[in-house]
């Protein structure tokens, strides 16, 4: 089947010849038209519309967002505040960032959306601090918006004021855990809050109501409020609506950021017609579909079983090529959709290698609050660098394996789970390549090592 | 801890059995009511809860209802209401009562965490029990060997941080050894108001540290290291000195002020090595101050008195005691009492006083108050003597009026109890017209002067009551022996009683109350046996109209606060 064509919803612009990022490229091209229309109406009906468009959050875990905005403690009285999630950090994810560089008013006309819906009047924008360029142009145009009367304090005449401010973060992965977020934004070390009781929508930013929404989700919240959660929902699949954005990295010949209605295309199509197939003469031998977090896909493994599509159950059998890239899909496959940083990995690469390169991440990222995740992530990684600098042992995978199974689930946020997800799936499915590298090591030799931080 | 109304009563159930406990009560202290208990490290009651240690992680579940009909699912097998028990395990530090909670805290489940977050705190711990000063009350070691694997998978390098870093002059850290619970944290944020510790770099290379160009050097400064589980933080004054397995443990009472935290006497063989908080949750929670551990150096100080004197001559106890009693029974005398003697010899201070028909006299003492544990009032029992009828008014600072008395020539013998005359404001002219009979611990121009010294014992060796700010009365005991040739202060003035010619019954503090239970209004019913370790609250009702010197502190507001700040929680 051949794969279908590209559906550029957030990505429209991206890319366009002669398409700029400042205000008036936009509003050439119909930019903020919906935001003039929304503030006409009341703000439910657009919480209603996000409701029934069945968006679910881009940045990773795949939270209902109108339901998130429902939960919000509107019974406190307190202020309740936007956070624009821009600490796009998950390896093998560069989404917002062109968002950000290329169509930030979109972005910010979201965000207004957003804030009106919720009654907000003040939002954050968290873009992490490798981000500089992306910070000043959001700053120019939040600017310009502010200028125009499409954010501050009387917008489009309605009345109604919001401010948008943008901060930047010192470079920490844990900075896009949300309540790790929010500490950093009140000037802390980023350590994630325990839940109970610090829900962000009863207990977040200052300790009121707060909704943390990614980049990619606010701009969707911008086409639900054009073509109404109604229309909205048809794109994609049941349950898995609108469009998404696959970030494809690695051994495949066209590399970059493709964007599909969600769970229209599937894994192989992706990676051999859109992404053009492995390089010459390489086979693909994993890929990891949803940010490195993600449990990692064996190219040859099979799943079989019984899944709910709608009310029905239906078979399916799926090779790695025919699984739908959906939320649902990848969830029922072991893995899941995450923050769709598409990883892919061909026969060149030495597993053992790989992995310990992802543990690195997570060991030097850990913020060192909770002891499993703190010790567990090192551990991990000092395993993995000694098997690469040639002292391997055969039972080093069932230690890896042990020590990531007493970190997953026991943790204070899902860091535990990202650290943990990437040694139990490379060493559930390639175990057999962590027994034998003690040997291929000594084959190849200590010499072909990468080096390893 | 204050008795919750019933119908704030929650019922949970733990390991099987059924607890209720007051809203808001988590399952660590829900556990520790029926007796099970769940293991944790960063978790303090006094503290926030952080969760951050991850040893307290229990499974937790609710009963099992009918969606549908929300009628409840009924296990044939048991014929009990079902349980759903959550996927994930949860702390139970965060998890608080709710109706119907069920918890395990024995499951393989429980007991694989467990062991999990143990060979993870070891992992990078150094393991030098051998020469840590922690060893034998060190939670590391104690949940180890309860909960731990007992053996090690770790072939790694181990993390190298810095070892003694000097935090402030009291208080040392070993950053290998600390597992970055954080307690030190926040009893810095929290409790002493002093923000200076914090955490720098992440991962498992965090390290703790004060505030650059700070040092960790306030007055709790060593509450720290009493509530760190682990060796990292040390007193200074206490490391290396001595294994604690080796040492008694005695209850006694901060005497630095009137606040009166509870404390334990750490010592062997006649010798105090430390003072620790014990916890009173109606006085200092589990806190003390830094300068009130340091007093017990005064045992052994400089200038003790070690042997009862006659005009400077070393003396049997009996001729000073009948020598006192002839000056005295010249006439013209003057009792000064102390508002640091106990209950029962400021009780048998008034009896002396009433013998020789002279006034009694007091010396305040009064600082700043740091509102947390001391108060600005230095005398422990100022109270006490107020209740003992020693005095009926709050006494000043200084001795001017008694001092106006022995100029004009109607006072010609004082009794001093341990208080400096020569301080209080009496000049040296002044001490040499009268004689001076001097009970102290101490040498001081008042000893000097005094023409009959009896030595007598510090508060770590002997036994009594002091009535705190709250009135609230409380007990310390002997840790220790006083010096050879020290009398106890109720043998002394009960010999001196005898020697005036009103002898009582009996010097021991524990039949002495049977006279003061009967004596003193505001102790009737009371004896020295049933008053509790936390003490037990005198109506101070008669004395709320004077004006205490106290401001507000932790667990006490003062009773008319004119124009003062609110009190703290």
């Amino acid at each position: 089947m051949p794969a279908p064509e590209q559906y550029r919803m957030i990505f429209r612009h991206i890319d366009e010849p002669g398409y700029s990022n400042d205000l008036a490229c936009y509003v050439r091209n119909g930019g903020y038209e919906v935001l003039r229309r929304a503030v006409k109406r009341r703000p439910e009906e657009l919480v209603d519309e996000v409701k029934r468009s069945g968006l679910l959050g881009r940045g990773g875990a795949g939270f209902p967002c109108g339901v998130k905005w429902t939960l919000l403690d509107r019974r406190s009285g307190k202020p309740v505040y936007l956070i624009v999630n821009a600490d796009e950090s998950e390896p093998g994810t560069f989404k917002d960032r062109y968002i950000i560089h290329q169509d930030p008013h979109q972005l910010i006309e979201g965000i207004m959306i957003t804030c009106f819906a919720n009654k907000v009047e003040r939002a954050f924008i968290y873009i992490r601090g490798e981000f500089p360029q992306g910070a000043r142009i959001l700053e120019k145009a939040i600017a310009e918006a502010r200028a125009a009367n499409f954010a501050g304090p009387d917008i489009l005449g309605t009345g109604y004021g919001c401010e948008i401010y943008v901060h930047r973060g010192a470079g920490a992965y844990i900075c896009g855990e949300e309540t790790g977020l929010i500490e950093s934004l009140e000037g802390k070390r980023p350590y994630p809050r325990i839940k109970p009781p610090y829900y962000p929508a009863v207990l977040g930013l200052y300790q009121c109501p707060t909704i943390v929404n990614n980049v990619e989700t606010l701009c969707h919240v911008k086409h639900i409020a054009d073509m109404g959660g109604e229309a909205f929902s048809k794109i994609g699949t049941l349950n898995n609506t609108g469009t998404r954005i696959y970030c494809v990295s690695g051994h495949v010949q066209r590399p970059g950021y493709y964007e599909f209605a969600l769970g229209k295309i599937t894994l192989g199509q992706l990676l051999y017609e859109v992404c053009g197939g492995p390089l010459p003469g390489r086979k693909f031998k994993a890929v990891i579909p949803g940010g490195s977090s993600a449990k990692v896909l064996r190219f040859g493994e099979r799943f079989r079983g019984k899944r709910k599509v709608g009310v029905e159950m239906v078979e399916y059998d799926w090779g790695v090529e025919d699984i739908p890239l959906d939320f649902a899909s990848l969830a029922t496959a072991g893995s899941m959709g995450g923050s769709g940083g598409v990883i892919v990995m061909d026969d060149s690469v030495s597993m053992v290698e790989a992995l310990g390169n992802i543990n690195a991440f997570y060991a030097h990222e850990s913020c060192g609050q909770c002891t499993p995740c703190r010790e567990g992530s090192l551990w991990m990684k000092k395993i993995t660098a000694r098997m690469v600098h040639g002292e391997a042992r055969a039972e080093d995978g069932a230690l890896l394996k042990s020590v990531a199974d007493q970190i997953a689930g026991r943790t204070i946020c899902a860091f535990g789970e990202a650290c943990a997800w990437p040694t139990q799936s490379f060493v559930a499915k390639f175990g057999d390549e962590f027994k034998a590298y003690a040997q291929a090591k000594k084959e190849t030799g200590a010499r072909e090592a990468p080096e390893l931080v | 801890m204050i008795q919750p109304a019933t119908s704030d009563l929650i019922t949970v159930t733990i390991d099987g059995r059924e607890v209720s406990v007051p809203k808001g009560t988590n399952m660590i202290e829900a556990a520790r009511r029926v007796g099970v208990d769940v293991p944790h490290y960063c978790y303090h009651s006094k503290l926030s809860v952080v969760g951050n240690c991850r040893m307290c992680l229990v499974e937790t579940g609710m009963p099992a209802v009918d969606p549908a009909t929300k009628a409840p699912v009924i296990d044939p097998a048991t014929g009990k209401q079902r349980v759903n028990w959550g996927p994930r395990p949860a702390i139970a530090c965060a998890t608080n009562a709710m109706p119907g909670l069920h918890v395990r805290t024995t499951s393989p489940l429980v007991k694989d965490c467990r062991e999990g977050v143990m060979e993870f705190l070891l992992v990078n711990h150094p393991l030098d029990c051998p020469i840590c000063d922690q060893a034998g009350e060190c939670k590391l070691q104690e949940q180890s060997a309860g909960y731990g694997r007992g053996y090690s998978r770790y072939i790694e390098q181990k993390n190298v941080k810095p070892k003694r870093t000097l935090l402030g002059p009291r208080v040392m850290l070993d950053d290998e050894r600390c597992i970055l619970c954080s307690r030190c944290i926040r009893f810095c944020k929290e409790i002493a108001k002093d923000d200076v510790l914090g955490f720098t770099d992440r991962g498992s290379y965090t390290t703790l540290t004060c505030y650059p160009g700070r040092r960790l050097e306030g007055n709790y400064s060593l509450n720290t290291v009493d509530i760190c589980p682990v060796g990292a933080l040390t007193s200074t004054d206490f490391r290396f000195k001595m294994r604690v397995w080796f040492l008694k443990q005695t209850p006694s009472i901060d005497a630095e002020s009137s606040a009166g935290a509870n404390t334990l006497l750490w010592s062997r063989e006649g010798v105090v090595y430390r003072i620790t908080p014990r916890q009173n949750d109606a006085v200092n929670d589990t806190w003390m101050a830094d300068s009130g551990r340091a007093l017990y150096k005064a045992i052994r100080g400089d200038g003790r008195l070690d042997c009862a004197r006659v005009n400077g001559a070393e003396s049997a106890l009996d001729l000073a005691v009948k020598a006192a009693a002839e000056l005295l029974l010249r006439g013209g005398a003057a009792v000064v009492g102390s508002g640091r003697s106990s209950v029962e010899e400021q009780f048998l201070t008034r009896k002396l006083a009433v013998a020789l028909k002279a006034k009694a006299w007091l010396v305040s003492r009064v600082g700043e108050g740091d509102r947390i544990l001391v108060s600005a009032d230095r005398n422990p029992n100022v109270r006490g003597a107020l209740v003992t009828g020693l005095v009926d008014a709050l006494p000043s600072g200084r001795l001017d009026a008694l001092g106006a008395l022995i100029d004009s020539g109607s006072v010609t013998s004082v009794v001093s109890m341990g208080e400096d005359l020569a301080a209080a404001g009496l000049s040296a002219a002044q001490l040499a017209r009268v004689s001076v009979i001097y009970l102290g611990t101490h040498a001081n121009a008042t000893s000097a002067a005094a023409k009959v010294v009896i030595s007598t014992l510090t508060v770590f060796e002997k036994h009594g009551t002091f009535i705190n700010q709250q009135f609230r009365i409380q007990r310390f005991a002997r840790a220790v022996p006083g010096p050879a040739g020290a009398t106890d202060d109720l043998v002394a003035l009960s010999r001196l009683l005898g020697a005036v010619g009103r002898p009582i019954a009996t010097a021991d503090v524990g039949a002495l109350w049977t006279a003061i239970a009967s004596e003193v209004p505001a102790l009737a019913m009371m004896s020295y046996g049933n008053i509790p370790d936390t003490g037990l609250q005198v109506d101070g009702t008669p004395w709320a109209g004077l004006p205490f010197a106290e401001g507000p502190g932790l667990h006490y507001s003062p009773a008319a606060p004119a124009g003062k700040e609110a009190s703290r929680g």
